[in-house]
This record gives C-alpha cells, structure tokens and sequence, in this order.
C-alpha cells in the first residue's frame, strides 16, 4: 500500500546547528505514529518540517504522492494536514464554535454550511455542550480538545499532534487516547509528538525515536520500549 | 559639482548623522531591554533642548557647560517616566504599548505647548558659536561640536554596557529577560534605568543641537522618524548598529537632499527605513 | 424584528431628525463632524479592529480621495459623484500595492511602516506643483446644488450626505464582519500562524480589509473635499489624522461595529469642548487632554467603552447569578 506520508533524508539546520539530520520513515493512512525522544532531539522541528512551518533543509517529504518539501502551512492545510499546538493557540476572541468554524470555512465559504459542519466536529470531539462560550473560558485541557476538534475540521488525512496531552490528569490522558482511537478509526492517520508515554504507548503502531536530531529507533512500542539505544538516550538525559 | 561641495556635503551629513545616531542610540536601547518602540523618544530631545535654553537664557550658563545638568534631568525624567506609566503596559498588548507611547508623546508637546508657548527659540552667541574654515570649506562650531560630544557621548555609552557590572546587566536583560531574573538581576531596576540612560542620550543631543538648532515645542516630530529608520537601519537593539546607521541615513538624508531638493529629503530618508525592514529586516547587526 | 435592529432604525431615526431639533449652525457643524470622523473610524476599524493590522497611515487614502476627485473637478470638470468612486479605486490600487509587500511584516515595523507610506505621500503631494503642492487646491464655487455636490445656503444636505455615508460605512463594515471574511479576520489578529495551519492565506485576506477600508476611507476624504471647498497636504494628509481616527477606534471599543461611532463621537466632543474652553490649540491644553484621555485608554481601558460595557454587564450578570443561588 502506498504511504500517506514519506519523509526521505530529511534535513534541517538551523544555522550551525542540525536539528533534523536524515530523517527517512512513512505513515501509511489511518496509522498512529508516536514521535519521542529526549528534549531536544527535534521531535518539533520534524513536525514543523512536515506542517509547512519550515523549510527543509534537505531531503524531502511526500503527502499523498505529491512533493511537499518546503510547502506552505496553507498548502498542507488544503492537502489535508493539519496540526494542533503545544502552546494552545485558540482564537481567543471567538467561541469555540467559531473557533472550529475558521477551520470548515476551508471548503466551504458559506458560514451556514461551515457552521453547520463546525457543530458536527465539536459533537465528535464531544463539545458541542460548550459551542457558544468563549474560547478563552475553557480549561487548557478542553482548549487542547478545542485545537484537535478544529485540526479535523479541515477533513484531514494527517493529523499531527504536538505534546497534547501534556499537563493533563490521567482521566483526562485517558479521554484523549479515546478520542485519537475514534480519529483513528474514521480513517485519519496520527503522528503524535509526545512525552506522556501512557498517552502513545498504548495506540500507537509504531514508534519513532528520536536523539539529537536522528532517527535512533523505529518500531512497535514492545521493540522501542526495549531497545538498549532507546534505554541508553533517555537515561543519558537525566 | 566642485571637490569642495561634495566634501561639504558629505561632513554635514557625517554631523548631523552622528547627532542622529545619539538620538538613536536610546530608542534602541529601549527597544532591546523591553521590546518597546517609544514614540515619545523625539520629546525628551525637546526636553534637552528647552533645559540647554532655559539655563542659558535665565542663567547665562553655557550649554556645553550644562550637558551633564541636561543629561541628569533628563535621566530623572526618564526614569519617572518608566516608573508611573510605562511599568504598567510592559505585558499589555502591542496595540497599547504603541498607544501609551503615542498619548506620552502628545502630552508632553501639550506641555512644553502650555509652559512654553509655541514659539520658536534660539540660543544665540553660545561659546560654540560661529564657523571654522579648513581651505574653501566652513562649517558651523556649534555643527562641528555636536558630532563630537555625539561621538563622546555614543562612546560612553557603549563603553558602560560593555565594560561595567551594571551596563552588561542590561545587555543581559535585553538578551533574555527570564535568564538574567533567575540570575538575580532586578529587572525592574534595568528598565527605570533604561529609560533614564535613553531618555538622558535623547536630552544630551537635544542640549547639543540647541546651539544651532531651533527650539520648539513640536521639535521631537524632526526627529522621531528619522530615529525610527536609524534603529530599523541599525538593528532593533543593536547600539553599535544604531551608531553605523545614524551615519549613513545622515549621509542619505543630506547629501539625498543635496542631489533632488530639500523638501523630498524626508521621503528619502523613509524610503530608506521600509526598503531596509521588506529587503533585510534585520537591519545591520539586530537580531535575526 | 431583533432588539438591535429596531434600536439601529431608532437611532437613524433620531439620528435625521436631529438637525430639526438643532438648528444652531455650529453645532449642526459640529454633529457632521462627529458623523465625518465615525465615518473614518469605522472604515478604519476594518482593517484594524477586526483584521488587527494597525495602521497609522490611513490619512494617506483620505488624502488620496480628496486630492483625486478633486483634481477630476478642477482640471475635468468630472462631477464630485463620480469622481468620489474614482478616488476610492485609486486609493484602493495604492492601498493593495503597498499592502502587498507591508503586510510581511509584524508588530511595530508594520505600524512604522505605515506612518512611513503615509508621511512620503504628503511630502510629495506637498512638492507636486501640479496639484496645488504645499499651498493647495480650491475646489470651484461656480454651481450649487445635489448635482455639483456643493452647498453654501445651508450646510443640511452636508449633513444628511455625511448620515448616508456613514450608515453606507456601517453597513458594509457589518457585512464584512458577519460573513465568513468576519471569522478569518479575527483569525487572522488572534493568532495568525494558527489562522495559517487552517488554510488561511493572510496575506490574500489583509489586502481584502485593506481595499474595504482604503475605499471607505477615500470617500471620506471627497465629502471634505466638497464640504470645505479647499484641501492641501496639511489638513488631509497630516499623520495626526491618522492617529485622531485610530484613537477613535480604540476609544470606543476596537473589533465591535458602533464601538468607532461612540469613540468618534467622544473624540469630537472633546475637541469642541477644549476649543471653547481653553481657546483652541494655542496653549497646548487641547493637546495635554487628548494625551492624558490616550494614556487612560491605553493603560486602562484598552478595550474601549464597548469592552468596558461588556466587561461591567459580565460582572453584573455574574453577580446576579450568585445573588440568585447564593
């Protein structure tokens, strides 16, 4: 089956330093790729190579057959990837069903019709009880819900999810693992940056690992949980 | 356009870039401690003006003589000014920061307006008074002066950021705000005294440029633009830029007013600034 | 019908009533000078309430307007009514021109930026012999009347005229603000890189506002045009215009559609009052004001009176809500 998403040799310097260097793995669709790694290791760069919010340096990545390197974030969009933030970067000045609305509008520029499919994500995601409040009155917890309900407005293909279930209660991991299954299932593929392990250990299909910008390790979570060069990266950052 | 012109031409930007430089100088500092851009720079180079006026008009007090007088009161001003407004916006918005500067701004052209009446002053027959020949070529004492106590000035303060515990405590600050307060480093303290040392480089080029220039409550709007595009040349933050770009939009400014006419000499010199932030926004040593 | 449209019919009612109920030249004077600066302010407010991007150059798309349907009168004879949507494509052209490339960048350089543009065009329009330079234009007195767009006998139909605009202003700012333009707006001020990774092209969607609020803007400056019967560089191009609209935005209330019209409104009223108690701007008194009422906005109110009427009906809500559980 072909790959959703190819990343061969990628590369990305940021001045003297290389953040990203040779980079080579594929989602294929509807696949849960967990992205970890030691602070540092440029689990964010790869994912803003990919988002379009950097330019590689090197190397290249493919999206559903096309050549993307270097693609604007408003290409992917169109393409059909989406991402959410570490930071969350709701629009504070909207509510929340407005929030996931700027996302429908995509392909639809009739606000009746985006609203109407806007309702439609926040039920998924299980906030439509909130459409009507501002977004800047929710909990970091339900804005986080809030930046994933409005990345899968836009129909996506990929989903990329940057650290976001970090700070959240053990329910509250558990509510989002429930949620990611459910994308999973609607046939969109994940690539989940994460610390949280009990937050990607237990979906994901594979694992990518990551140490001062290389790739050290790719596998099911069982190979990559018992990998010595996994063990030895994150023992050597404490 | 004989030898002796083009010489002219050039030492008079040269000149009057050196004072533009000084002025730039605290706006840039100001700018890399706190990531303010402060409208109401161009008033307390007003305020220089008037101190230098005042004292040698009321007490026969030379202006050369009193720079220190004017740089202290307008450090004090400086200062003040941080402490009752300024501290109060540093975590509002962008749109409010630029708004309290722009209200500071207004208010203190009100004020000289009210306490001073708006009539254009001069300082005649100072000790700097009068030309200075070198061949065919004569230029102004007090012009010849200015850049000098520019040079002295921009030196002293450059020599105070980078060789004293104090002035490399506000490089620090301005380099990361966070760091340096987990280093102990009272950041509120560098900000007043930011804005006093600012404030002071903005009230000592007022104080030179008082012995030939004239003194009006609506002066700073001569300045605040022309300091804009010498920060934006310079890199936002960076002093010795500020100084290098102060040269230069001198040299556009009046050998550029030399060439197509003085009246267009300002848009030039604005040319210049949205040229520099769309092709190299970075200017000549900011921060990327 | 809905509370607020009966209450707009209302207000527009009183609004065309009014100069029946004030018949006092001056203050008639004063009401279209409210409606001229609201008009301003509202067309501002697109481009820099909703879409975030501030500028303090908009004098220069005022300037642009007057000077062109102007110049279509004297050296044309192209009637002012024409000439007012001429002024404001062209106003809209130069708007999407140096948009283009300004709107890269962010923050301060932006809003430096534009004080920049708007203070080249005024020197040289100050310098350009041909349409008056610094001595500026007078407009031909020869007709009277609705076709000649001039009127001497009474200044009532400037009134009524400066009533439509404004109200044509509102109306397009509210169809803007209710259409899918209206979310990707405040997208695009709350957080661009965001508005970004859901396909918003920001660039596209600023030079829309740009050209909404440079056209609004323009025509504004032909109604001043034909109301003062002279324009130079200094009165529609100054960059303290460009402030004097921005801070009426701000003032009343960034980001909301009527919150520009109360700003304006209270910006006028300040002016009139310091002019007829401190004897105009020769003492600075006008000046201290105006400063001291921007820093109080700005330090305090930065959301204006709309956002400190909501932030007091919020708090008065709540606490009924806990005097009724409590």
């Amino acid at each position: 089956m072909s790959a959703l998403l190819e990343v061969r040799g990628l590369c990305k310097r940021f001045g003297g330093l290389a953040a990203n260097l040779d980079i080579n793995f594929a989602i294929a669709p509807a696949e849960i790729i967990g992205l970890i790694g030691p602070n540092g290791a440029g689990k964010t760069t790869l994912f803003n190579c990919i988002a379009g919010f950097h330019r590689p340096s090197g190397g290249s990545i493919f999206f559903s057959g096309l050549d993307v390197t270097g693609a604007p974030p408003e290409r992917m969009a169109r393409l059909g990837v989406a991402r959410t933030y570490q930071l969350v970067r709701t629009f504070s000045s909207m509510t929340v069903l407005e929030n996931v609305t700027v996302a429908t509008l995509l392909h639809n520029k009739r606000l009746s019709i985006a609203r109407e499919r806007a309702m439609q994500v926040l039920d998924f995601c299980g906030l439509s009880p909130r459409a009507s409040e501002a977004a800047a009155n929710l909990t970091v917890a339900e804005q986080r819900r809030l930046e994933v309900a409005r990345a899968l407005a836009l129909q996506p293909k990929l989903l990329l999810l940057d650290e976001a279930m970090a700070g959240l209660t053990p329910a509250e991991v558990q509510q989002a693992v429930e949620l990611v299954r459910r994308i999973r299932a609607g046939g969109v593929a994940c690539l989940v940056v994460e610390h949280v392990m009990e937050g990607i250990m237990p979906i994901a299909d594979q694992i990518l690992v990551l140490d001062y910008g290389r790739k050290i390790a790719q596998g099911t979570p069982t190979q990559v949980r018992n990998d010595p060069a996994v063990i030895a990266a994150y023992l050597g950052e404490s | 356009m004989s030898v002796e012109i083009v010489l002219q031409t050039l030492l008079s930007g040269l000149l009057i870039g050196l004072v533009y430089a000084l002025v730039a100088v605290g706006l840039t500092m100001i700018f890399g401690v706190m990531d303010i851009v402060n409208f109401a720079h161009g008033e307390f180079l007003m305020f220089g003006m008037y101190a230098s006026f005042w004292l040698f008009s009321l007490y026969k007090l030379d202006p050369l003589f009193t720079l220190p007088l004017t740089a202290l009161l307008l450090f004090a001003l400086g200062a003040a000014v941080y402490q009752t407004v300024v501290r109060r916006i540093i975590h509002a918005s962008m749109l409010s920061q630029i708004f309290t500067t722009f209200g500071l701004m207004i208010l203190f052209r009100g004020i000289a307006q009210f306490l001073w009446k708006p009539d254009f002053r001069s300082i005649d027959n100072s000790l700097v008074s009068g030309a200075v020949r070198l061949g065919a070529l004569q230029f102004g004492l007090p012009q010849i002066v200015a850049g000098a106590g520019a040079i002295l000035a921009t030196a002293l303060i450059w020599w105070f950021l980078d060789r004293t515990r104090l002035g490399v405590a506000l490089e620090a600050t301005a380099a990361d705000r966070e760091a340096a307060q987990l280093m102990g480093i009272p950041v509120q303290r560098m900000f007043t005294i930011a804005w006093g040392i600012a404030a002071a480089c903005a009230g000592i080029a007022g104080g030179l440029l008082s012995t030939f220039y004239p003194v009006f409550p609506e002066v700073g709007a001569n300045f605040i633009l022309i300091a804009f595009v010498v920060v934006a040349l310079g890199g936002f933050g960076s002093v010795t830029g500020a100084f290098l770009a102060g040269i230069i939009v001198g040299l556009v400014e009046v050998v550029g007013g030399f060439l197509i006419g003085p009246q267009l000499k300002l848009a030039l010199v604005l040319l210049l600034y949205l040229l520099v932030v769309l092709l190299r926004p970075q200017g000549l040593l900011g921060r990327a | 019908m809905s509370r607020r449209v009966l209450l707009s019919i209302a207000v527009l009612a009183a609004a065309s009533a009014a100069p029946w109920v004030v018949s006092n030249p001056s203050r008639q004077n004063f009401l279209i000078l409210a409606m001229m600066t609201a008009q301003l302010a509202v067309a501002w407010n697109i481009l820099g309430g909703y879409a975030g991007q501030v500028s303090f150059g908009h004098a220069a798309f005022y300037g642009l307007g007057a000077y062109t349907s102007s110049v279509l009168l004297i050296q044309f004879g192209l009637s002012p009514w024409i000439g007012i949507l001429a002024g404001g494509v062209l106003a809209m052209l130069f708007a999407l021109l140096i948009g283009w490339p300004c709107f890269k960048l962010k923050g301060h350089y932006f809003a430096i930026a534009t004080i920049a543009v708007a203070e080249i065009v005024q020197v040289i329009f100050t310098n350009w012999r041909a349409v008056g330079g610094a001595v500026g234009l007078y407009l031909p007195l020869r007709e009277e009347g609705l076709k000649a767009f001039v009127f001497h006998a009474s200044k009532l139909p400037y009134y009524y005229i400066a009533l439509g605009l404004l109200v044509l202003t509102l109306l397009v700012s509210q169809t803007i603000e209710r259409s899918f333009l209206g979310h990707y707006f405040r997208a695009i001020k709350d957080e661009p890189e965001a508005a970004r990774s859901l396909g918003v092209n920001l660039t596209r969607y600023k030079l829309v506002a740009i050209a909404a609020s440079s056209f609004l803007t323009a025509a504004g400056g032909t109604l001043y045009a034909q109301k003062e019967l002279f324009i130079d560089p200094g009165s529609v191009m100054a960059t303290s215009l460009s402030v004097k609209i921005a801070l009426a935005s701000i003032l009343g209330g960034v980001g909301s559609l009527f919150g520009p019209v109360i700003g304006a409104g209270i910006l006028t009223g300040i002016e009139e009052v310091t002019r007829q108690f401190f004897g105009g701007s020769g003492r600075g008194t006008d000046l201290i004001l105006y400063g001291m009422i921007i820093l109080a906005v700005a330090v305090y109110y930065p959301h204006g009176v709309i956002g400190g009427f909501k932030a007091w009906s919020q708090r008065r809500a709540a606490r009924a809500r806990s005097g009724s559980t409590g």
